[in-house]
């Protein structure tokens, strides 16, 4: 039997206060990846994959480096904010605290990659 | 009782699916192989950062024909999640709820992305990018 009064085992186990953060990062994540992924795809499907040479030319310039990162950035945001929500839904006991942070460990070196890799190509010479 | 062991009331198994339920859980399966498809953006953007031969290399990783097939895949997923998630953005505004609506835009959904996905796979195989 617990001597806590029932008000005290009560508080603190409600709303963090951020309830809509989430749900509204995800949305705006989703709005900008619908034009930065139809951008994307229309760029590749008209693009040789084979030539290096070209698409690092394409990459060169300064609209496409900058759309390109923003796509890294915003891809990995709203894939992060997704695959929590899927590992938190599926994923219970020990093994759901490690995976959400190996989750959040995968997005910031795919962003951090994907970020360097775009500006070695457009700033760097590559 | 530890949570594990309770007992659950019926739910997805005496369920029929229905094209509601379907369409859902794609939207949910499909965001999780894009993000299996962020990480190959990533892999590609690295490899073309790194140089000629390293591209070469990862060519040959990207065109080999079990990637291919996995790759030709995920251009579906790619224009399923985007078609849904517009769907989901829509139904944000508070629209189209009534349950005839909620059919008919999934079958929009899946006319449009099968429409999308055969028009990237005939640019892709006709261009020699694939």
């Amino acid at each position: 039997m617990s001597l806590r009064t029932p008000l005290g085992r009560a508080l603190g186990l409600g709303s963090a206060g951020d309830g809509t953060a989430h749900w509204w990062q995800q949305r705006v994540t989703a709005v900008g990846l619908a034009l930065l992924g139809l951008w994307f795809a229309v760029s590749m499907l008209g693009a040789d994959l084979g030539d290096r040479a070209a698409l690092v030319a394409w990459i060169g310039q300064p609209l496409n480096a900058s759309l390109l990162v923003l796509l890294v950035l915003t891809a990995a945001w709203h894939s992060q904010l997704g695959t929590r929500v899927i590992a938190e839904d599926y994923v219970h006991g020990a093994m759901k605290v490690p995976l959400l942070i190996a989750l959040q460990f995968i997005h910031a070196i795919a962003a951090a990659v994907g970020v360097l890799a775009v500006l070695q190509i457009a700033i760097g010479g590559r | 009782m530890t949570a594990g062991k309770r007992p659950l009331s019926p739910h997805l198994q005496v369920y029929r699916p229905q094209i509601t339920s379907v369409l859902s859980i794609s939207h949910r399966f499909t965001g999780a192989v894009l993000a299996v498809g962020l990480l190959l953006l990533v892999y590609w953007l690295a490899a073309l950062a790194a140089g000629e031969a390293a591209y070469a290399a990862a060519l040959g990783v990207l065109g080999s024909w079990p990637v291919r097939v996995v790759l030709f895949l995920g251009v579906f997923a790619f224009f399923y999640h985007l078609c849904n998630g517009i769907r989901h953005l829509w139904w944000d505004t508070g629209r189209g709820f009534e349950i005839a609506q909620v059919y008919r835009s999934g079958w929009i959904v899946l006319l449009a992305s099968a429409t999308l996905t055969l028009v990237a796979w005939g640019l892709l195989l006709a261009g020699g990018g694939a």
